[in-house]
């Protein structure tokens, strides 16, 4: 048969032909622009208004940022250089760097303790941050309060070292004590806490808490972007345990106690936080004794640290509603006491669910430290509003500032962002 | 087989307080009433001593005085002679409406940006999502303060307006742009315009009793009568009828230019625009999020459903898709706009009048009353978040899913 029709038939291809390639309109970027921006008549319409928006927007904003002034003493310097020609004044930032970052009262040769306090921040979040890194720095992140404060506000060494005396103190005896009954490991650490603070300060003299060898400095003198990363980093740290314990007692069985809660965060939660601010700048200091003076930020700290805890408690509530009701009975009929059952079943899985809202929250929380510049507080929000602009030299520089700012606040949110949803992902352990 | 008993009385102990489930609830419930009542004791005895030091007392006849100060926006009449509680007045007023404007802006910002995030053109939808993530990761105060700022800085005051050679003109002769505000036209009541307006609330009325006739009627028959052309030609035919038969009794008085300022018609001010616009525009990043979600919760199941019961494209999104993603939506966007509320208290930065500004700021300052006036402020945000918040639990209420 073969022999025959290779002498019958002048030609056979022997080979398959090579596949032409598809035509320009059906692959390539040809087919990419037809589906994605031009598949209809509308998105066409869509695609060349979008196009002109972004135009108009880069046109305007591009040659103002590449002319931008990176040296000058002030804006009409600045303004010289330009010759009425389009550009950014960026000088602002360079020569204002050190108020936007660290307030204008700040000590100009300390400026290496709050950085430095800073840099260390890295260390201390990581391991909070990252499950596999080893454990073993978690040791610096239970030192870190203590360095920092150290750091950022001087004065002598004993007092952060007595107060991480009475730390380790109380955590020695609750670790002690934990394996019998929970809340006499729980109590029993309070108070041999509180014991070695009330003992140490009769034995630390206080002169010599303003002496020492780092030169102390007062908490009004804080400002800059370092305030709104102190109290954002400070008061969801604190809030958190304030919110779980919140959301276990609004879910307590019983009444007294369930009610208190629900008052407290239904309360905080229904005003603004700035009337919460209002109370701490003007109301707060009434509630103290009349001899102690507790300084502004520790007043905004505390009301700050209420309002994110209210939402941190909600947030974790849903998580605890969302765990099946198998889980909790579980616990019950494996004999399991209430703080057991709540440590080792209940929150690791309520609190897993909760990451992405907790997280929600403390995006908000730090957004909203900006509003401490309404109680002339001078954060960075508080130092452009005030001491920059009105500064002769550098009114009326409004776009550079406010865009620096922005991008600082976008840059740290979106940051915690993703790595709520890279976490999310590690989590997954695929039955939710 | 036991038969279980309470135990006799004799053999309580004091230690059963804590050890015994049926008692230790009441012990630890006493033990917190005692520390919660010992606190509030404390916290009194501090204030009482505090103010006695300093020589004041609780008293909220303040409101009564006058407040002194002027506010230049306001909705009902107000004087600097009038009394502090009416400058609180005119501040909740004021508060109600940036955040009724705002929630309605917000509102379209948030669904056309989160429909457009879901479009399937790519450049709309990357410009989508960056819009979102800009202004929400961005806090609220620094697009307060930029928005102003445009207000205030970019547009012409009223002089550009003057002269012959004017650099800046009115938009259609009736509005006018300028930094201290928008001037645009405001209607003039004439006689008989009740009689328009009526007719205008009558017609609204009229629409809705037409589409439950025809939705009754489709029901009933399977006939299905034409919704939209009628909808729209009750709800405005007749309006427009009366206006011509009584004579137009409405007419428009347009802002004009007179010496140095704008004179006539309706002033939005610059500080309500700036804070109007940034909390629409900021709270509309996150309806736009809460729209996407509801949506992409519809299973494709859904809208594939429907297509195989032959229902065209558009009566699959208004029959099949919405209803379900509106139950997923709504309860969000409410909470959004409870935000824009208590946002709406950073009116102050700019200089709009709200409460916060009236009552917790100026009053404040001027008559020095701190705990009481802050207190009022809470109160009434607290009033108004459990307002809203009811609001969301009856709707809940409404669309739970009656599962038997």
């Amino acid at each position: 048969m073969s022999d025959q029709s290779t002498n019958s038939v002048a030609y056979v291809r022997t080979q398959d032909v090579p596949p032409s390639p598809p035509p320009s309109t059906a692959a390539g970027p040809v087919k990419w622009v037809m589906d994605n921006l031009f598949s209809s008549v509308a998105n066409g319409i869509l695609t060349v208004v979008s196009f002109f928006v972004i135009y108009k927007i880069l046109a305007g904003a591009l040659p103002w940022m590449m002319h931008g002034i990176w040296k000058s003493p002030s804006l009409a310097e600045c303004r010289n250089i330009l010759q009425g020609e389009s550009g950014a004044c960026f000088a602002v930032l360079t020569e204002r760097w050190n108020q936007l970052i660290f307030g204008f009262k700040y000590p100009n040769d300390l400026y290496w303790r709050p950085a430095l306090a800073f840099f260390l921040f890295f260390f201390a979040a990581a391991p909070v941050l990252f499950f596999k890194l080893p454990r073993k720095m978690l040791i610096l992140t239970a030192l870190f309060p203590f360095i920092a404060y150290w750091l950022i506000w001087g004065g002598s060494i004993f007092t952060p070292l007595l107060a991480l005396l009475g730390f380790v103190a109380g955590y020695f005896v609750y670790a002690k004590y934990v394996t019998g009954s929970f809340a006499i490991g729980f109590f029993g650490g309070i108070a041999a806490a509180i014991v070695v603070w009330t003992l140490g300060g009769y034995i630390i003299p206080d002169n010599q808490v303003t002496e020492g060898v780092m030169r102390s400095v007062p908490s009004r003198d804080l400002g800059g972007f370092m305030l709104n990363m102190m109290l954002g980093v400070t008061c969801v740290s604190l809030s958190l345990p304030i919110g779980i314990a919140l959301a276990l007692g609004r879910q307590s069985s019983m009444p007294l106690i369930k009610y208190i809660c629900v008052i407290f965060i239904e309360f905080i939660r229904g005003v603004p936080l700035i009337t919460l601010l209002f109370v701490a700048s003007v109301m707060l200091s009434y509630f103290f004794p009349p001899e102690a003076t507790v300084d502004l930020f520790l007043r905004v700290v505390i009301m700050i640290t209420i309002f994110s805890a209210a939402y941190i408690a909600e947030v974790i509530r849903g998580g605890l509603a969302a765990l099946p009701k198998g889980q909790y009975e579980a616990g019950d009929s494996l004999g399991l006491d209430y703080s057991q059952a709540m440590r080792l079943i209940i929150l690791p899985q309520a609190l897993k669910i909760s990451i992405p809202g907790i997280v929600n929250v403390a995006v908000g929380l730090f957004k909203d430290t900006t509003l401490v510049s309404v109680i002339s507080m001078f954060d960075l929000v508080g130092m452009i509003r005030g001491p920059i602009l009105a500064s002769t030299d550098w009114n009326g520089v409004y776009w550079e500032l406010f865009l620096f700012a922005a991008l600082l606040f976008f840059i740290v949110c979106y940051g915690i962002s993703q790595y709520s949803q890279w976490l999310e992902r590690q989590l997954a352990t695929g039955h939710r | 087989m036991t038969i279980m008993t309470d135990p006799p009385r004799g053999s309580f102990r004091l230690g059963m307080l804590l050890s015994d489930t049926r008692y230790r609830s009441i012990t630890l419930q006493a033990i917190a009433a005692i520390i919660l009542a010992a606190s509030i004791a404390y916290l009194a005895n501090n204030l009482a001593s505090n103010l006695s030091a300093l020589g004041l007392s609780i008293d909220f006849s303040f409101l009564g005085a006058p407040a002194g100060y002027d506010i230049n926006q306001t909705l009902i009449q107000y004087t600097s002679q009038s009394t502090n509680l009416r400058a609180a007045f005119v501040g909740i007023l004021n508060t109600l409406l940036v955040a009724f404007l705002a929630c309605v802006l917000a509102t379209v910002f948030g669904v056309i940006a989160g429909v457009l995030r879901l479009s399937n053109n790519w450049l709309v939808s990357k410009l989508m999502a960056f819009y979102v993530e800009i202004f929400r990761n961005i806090p609220v105060l620094i697009w307060i303060i930029i928005i102003f700022t445009i207000m205030t800085a970019v547009l012409p005051g009223p002089r550009a307006f003057r002269g012959d050679n004017a650099t800046a003109s009115m938009f259609l002769d009736s509005f006018a742009f300028t930094n201290r505000g928008i001037y645009t036209p405001a209607p003039i009541w004439g006689a008989g315009s009740m009689v328009v307006v009526w007719t205008f609330i009558a017609s609204i009325i009229g629409v809705f009793a037409y589409r439950r006739y025809a939705k009754n009627l489709l029901f009933a028959t399977g006939r299905l009568l034409p919704m939209m052309w009628p909808s729209i030609a009750i709800f405005f035919v007749p309006t427009i009828l009366m206006f011509f038969i009584m004579g137009q009794p409405i007419g428009l008085d347009y802002p004009e230019l007179k010496g140095f300022n704008f004179k006539g018609g309706i002033k939005i001010g610059a500080p309500l625009i700036a804070i109007w616009f940034a909390l629409s525009i900021y709270t509309g990043a996150f309806i736009a999020e809460n729209v996407r979600a509801g949506i992409q919760a519809i299973s494709k199941g859904q809208t594939e459903a429907a297509g195989a019961l032959g229902l065209r494209t558009g009566r699959i999104t208004s029959l099949i898709v919405l209803p379900q993603a509106l139950r997923i939506i709504i309860p969000p966007l409410i909470s959004n706009y409870l935000n824009i509320t208590k946002n709406s208290s950073l009116a102050i930065l700019v200089g709009y009048a709200d409460v916060t500004a009236t009552l917790g700021g100026i009053t404040l300052n001027q008559t020095g009353r701190a705990i009481e006036c802050v207190l009022l402020l809470m109160l009434f945000y607290l009033i108004i978040s459990l307002t809203i918040s009811g609001v969301i639990n009856v709707y809940n209420n409404a669309i739970k899913l009656k599962e038997r």
